[in-house]
């Protein structure tokens, strides 16, 4: 007897609540665009300049004798916040220290570190500073911008992809649903506050690239559905089309998901970050795919004639060339 | 039927083998890393029994290649460096000036006399007291450009002429600039590196960034404020004659003179003339060494055009101090004794040895053409990165568990086949960034336990799809070949999209994230790899020996 997901031949109406399943979608992005003006990202170093310093020590970390010893140095705004993670065991505490940047280009003299260092020993003496990460203002300017850059690119280079493979429809309804996985994302990062750097504009470029990739399965069944069955009407096409690869959807989802999953327990904290941020948009990217590019593309409406067009133009198989 | 030629199955088996083989040093990093370092120091330094038995750790004849590891898994110093070229472009325009004063005395009885604005760095600016003069003064100063002999600055000359009511002002032309900062870059990273090489730790990363940056990632060095001392001195030193010497640092030193501090006596200044004697350029070598009081102290020796200008100024200023000033301090200010003819010398100074020998390094690598400054820097401890690596292979190693089970218990015999393409896979992504000498990174690392996850897509778009034509079609062998030839689309458009973000991911960002990028992409094509060749060679040989009637997916 095989594992299954989920039984082999379903025949779900994925539309039935296609109205309730676009509201909480439209009021997902609205509650995440709102998140994220009002309660603002928890930006990292890479973004708002700054320096971190990464401490550890035998003995438990005291927060508030840490903050009295650095503040003293008069540093401005520091955060510091303790880590956890299930393989550090009693004898391993460690903490995260954030100061604001100091300068207005470069990232940070070596007084003030070693000012810090030695005020954090006086307090505990079996400090230590695995890590230092300074990154000066004008270089995190440019990196907000490279990151808004490649965003948007990698957004519009799958618009033009789809469009080109397909027909403009299905790009749009791609696209629609990938800005809903980004902006979802962002919203949680906004929401939990949770640090927002480099590393999780790697992730969301990843969800982009995973949340295409699931929309676009269901797209070529759709498209080869609408050759099989010229007369079906279009609603009841993307229903077959999403009931027939549903296995395949939540295989590759769940497969990945437990990939991460392990990666998430026991990856080791400095990923944490990256690593939720892709768990969290391949959850909302498998759905996406399934509720919000296939809305889009019914309320949109395909071409139906397929077979004038040919072996050339948009929707040639690479199947053709395979042979 | 399921037609799989021969020499395809051979290319097939050959690829997956050649991945393996290249993969494998990984397995054995410090034996294979030993072997490395080892063939190197006996090339340079000649063997020695250890150094034979770490080469012999290794069969030469096997491939060597190993992934790097980047700053964040071995530990290391990262600087982002701004090289300061505008310091170039001012000191141009200053060391321009007196041929523009000459030029401009030349035509003293139109323009009348003149005087330097200063304020704004690497513009030079002279106000005439005659405006109506401008005409004769833009001539003159205008016969002083010459033409820049570059690729893309063809017939431009160096500098900029520009006349507004009195002021005359001189700038370098766009295309000299470009070629200044062109050539400011390469002489920085020339010196860093020699610099970071004299101290002799092992692959340092170099490079340029963007037009005035330069990239620096020394693995296995304490802190980036050790690698900051080395690389931060500007270092350049100059031979000055001294005006006089005062304790008030705001005494006005007079035309073409300068103020320095003293680098060991707190309080003390000297007025020395800015125009040096001799300069650090024309020092061929420098050793740290200790004085006849045996204090530590570097001798130097000049080139000869040096030692000549060196002699000649020492004869004829017998009796009078010099100074030997380093990055705007004066180090010590002797007086001469004698002509010093031989062209070698000693700086004394309040030296540690260490601080002798940090200075004898930066002498003899040269000077930076310009000043540093520091954008970006990290420092990560070898402990954070080797438990980094710990928990990466933990994790790793529960994905794998985990999706293998997942795999059999879906698709049973089918899913071994799967899992075995997953763990070809996994092999081959480790031979493709060994052979093109990528880094990995801890996001790299994710990007490959994420691979994990995502490889067996290809797999499972084709099982599910055998297993629909199995409904219709016309016994195993055509369920399978229909199952894969109509799932190749969709494989194709899926993996392309995430390739696609993946090279932006690589054009776009910097580091660790282009390591996942890197990591990301090698993954995706092994991946659809593996599921197009090697599952489904598997599978063909599997139906060639057993001809099963039916099959259960």
């Amino acid at each position: 007897m095989r594992l299954k997901l989920v039984p082999s031949d379903t025949n779900w109406d994925f539309f039935k609540f296609s109205h309730v399943s676009l509201g909480a979608s439209a009021l997902a992005m609205v509650v995440s665009i709102v998140l994220v003006f009002t309660m603002g990202l928890n930006f990292g170093i890479d973004f708002k300049g700054g320096t971190t310093i990464r401490t550890e020590s035998s003995q438990p970390v005291d927060v508030g004798a840490y903050r009295q010893a650095i503040s003293a140095l008069d540093l401005g705004d520091v955060s510091i916040t303790e880590v956890f993670d299930p393989s550090f065991g009693p004898e391993k505490n460690v903490a995260q220290i954030r100061i604001q940047a100091q300068g207005d280009t470069e990232s940070v003299t070596p007084e003030t570190i070693a000012a810090l260092e030695e005020a954090l020993t006086g307090i505990d003496p079996s400090i230590t500073f695995p890590s230092v990460e300074s990154v000066g203002p004008k270089v995190s300017g440019e990196l907000v911008q490279s990151a808004a850059i490649a965003v948007s690119l990698s957004i519009l280079a799958m618009l033009v992809y789809i469009w080109l493979r397909f027909e403009w429809q299905f790009g749009l309804g791609a696209v629609v649903a990938l800005i809903h996985d980004v902006t979802l994302t962002m919203g949680i990062f906004a929401g939990l506050q949770l640090r927002f750097d480099l590393a999780i504009i790697a992730a969301l470029l990843t969800i982009v690239g995973y949340s295409v990739n699931d929309t676009v399965v269901v797209f070529d069944r759709v498209r080869e559905n609408l050759r099989k069955f010229k007369k079906m009407d279009l609603k009841d096409v993307l229903n077959l089309s999403i009931n027939e690869t549903l296995s395949r959807t939540t295989m590759t989802s769940f497969t990945t998901i437990l990939a991460l999953i392990a990666l998430i327990v026991l990856g080791g904290d400095v990923i944490r970050g990256f690593v939720f941020a892709m768990t969290w948009g391949i959850i909302v990217g498998t759905y996406s795919s399934i509720f919000v590019a296939s809305n889009i593309l019914l309320m949109l409406g395909v071409k139906r004639d397929w077979s004038k067009d040919g072996d050339g133009g948009a929707g040639t198989q690479f199947a053709k060339a395979e042979g | 039927m399921l037609d799989f030629a021969l020499w395809k199955r051979a290319t097939v088996w050959g690829l997956v083998l050649l991945g393996l083989l290249f993969a494998a040093p990984n397995v054995f990093y410090s034996r294979v890393e030993g072997h490395n370092d080892a063939l190197k120091a006996i090339e340079t330094q000649g063997a020695t029994p250890e150094l034979i038995a770490s080469r012999d750790g290794w069969p030469g004849w096997l491939p060597s290649g190993l992934v790097n590891l980047g700053l964040d898994l071995r530990g290391g110093a990262h600087l982002l460096a701004e090289v300061q070229v505008e310091d170039v472009f001012a000191d141009r325009m200053d060391a321009l000036w007196p041929d523009v004063r000459d030029a401009l005395r030349a035509v003293r009885d139109q323009v009348g006399p003149i005087r330097r604005i200063e304020g704004t760095p690497g513009l030079l600016q002279v106000r005439l007291s005659e405006p109506e003069g401008m005409a004769a003064a833009l001539e003159a100063v205008r016969a002083l450009a010459r033409p820049i002999v570059s690729l893309t600055g063809v017939g431009a000359s160096d500098i900029e002429v520009s006349g507004e009511g009195a002021v005359l002002t001189v700038q370098l032309s766009e295309p000299e600039k470009q070629a200044t900062i062109d050539r400011t870059l390469r002489q920085s990273l020339e010196i860093v590196r020699r610099r970071i090489d004299e101290v002799g730790t092992r692959e340092p990363t170099i490079q340029r960034q963007g037009e005035d940056r330069i990239l620096i990632e020394v693995p296995g060095i304490g802190s980036a404020d050790e690698l900051k001392a080395l690389i931060g001195t500007t270092a350049r030193l100059t031979f000055n004659p001294v005006v006089s010497r005062t304790t008030n640092p705001n005494e006005a030193p007079g035309a073409s003179n300068v103020l320095l501090p003293s680098m060991d006596e707190k309080g003390t200044y000297y007025i020395i003339e800015k125009t040096p004697v001799v300069s650090g350029e024309d020092l061929t070598d420098a050793q740290p060494a200790f004085d006849q009081n045996g204090a530590p102290s570097v001798t130097f020796r000049f080139n000869p055009s040096g030692a000549r200008k060196f002699g000649q100024y020492t004869a004829e200023n017998v009796g009078s101090p010099f100074a030997i000033v380093l990055d705007d301090e004066v180090i010590s200010a002797p007086v001469i004794r004698e002509a010093i003819p031989s062209g070698s010398g000693q700086i004394t100074g309040n030296f540690s040895v260490e601080e002798s020998t940090n200075l004898a390094v930066l002498l003899r690598a040269g000077a930076l053409p310009a000043e540093l400054t520091f954008l970006e820097e990290r420092t990560i401890g070898p402990q954070l990165g080797a438990d980094s690596i710990e928990a990466g292979k933990i994790a790793s190693a529960a994905a794998f568990l985990l999706v293998l089970g997942f795999m059999w218990a879906s698709y049973g015999l089918f899913g071994l086949f799967a899992n075995v393409a997953l763990i070809v896979n996994i092999g081959l992504i480790f031979g493709l960034l060994s052979l093109i000498g990528a880094t990995l990174t801890l996001p790299g690392i994710a990007g490959i336990v994420l691979t994990i996850g995502m490889a067996v897509d290809a797999n499972v778009l084709v099982f599910e799809r055998i297993r629909e034509e199995l409904k219709t079609a016309k016994g195993p062998a055509r369920a399978i070949e229909l199952g894969y030839q109509r799932a190749l689309s969709a494989i194709l458009d899926a993996n392309i999209t995430t390739f696609l973000t993946a090279v932006i991911l690589f054009v776009m960002g910097s580091g660790p994230v282009r390591g996942f990028a890197v990591t990301l992409a090698i993954g995706i094509v092994t991946s659809v790899f593996a599921a197009i060749y090697v599952t489904r060679l598997m599978i063909v040989m599997w139906m060639e020996r057993r001809r099963p009637k039916t099959i259960v997916l």
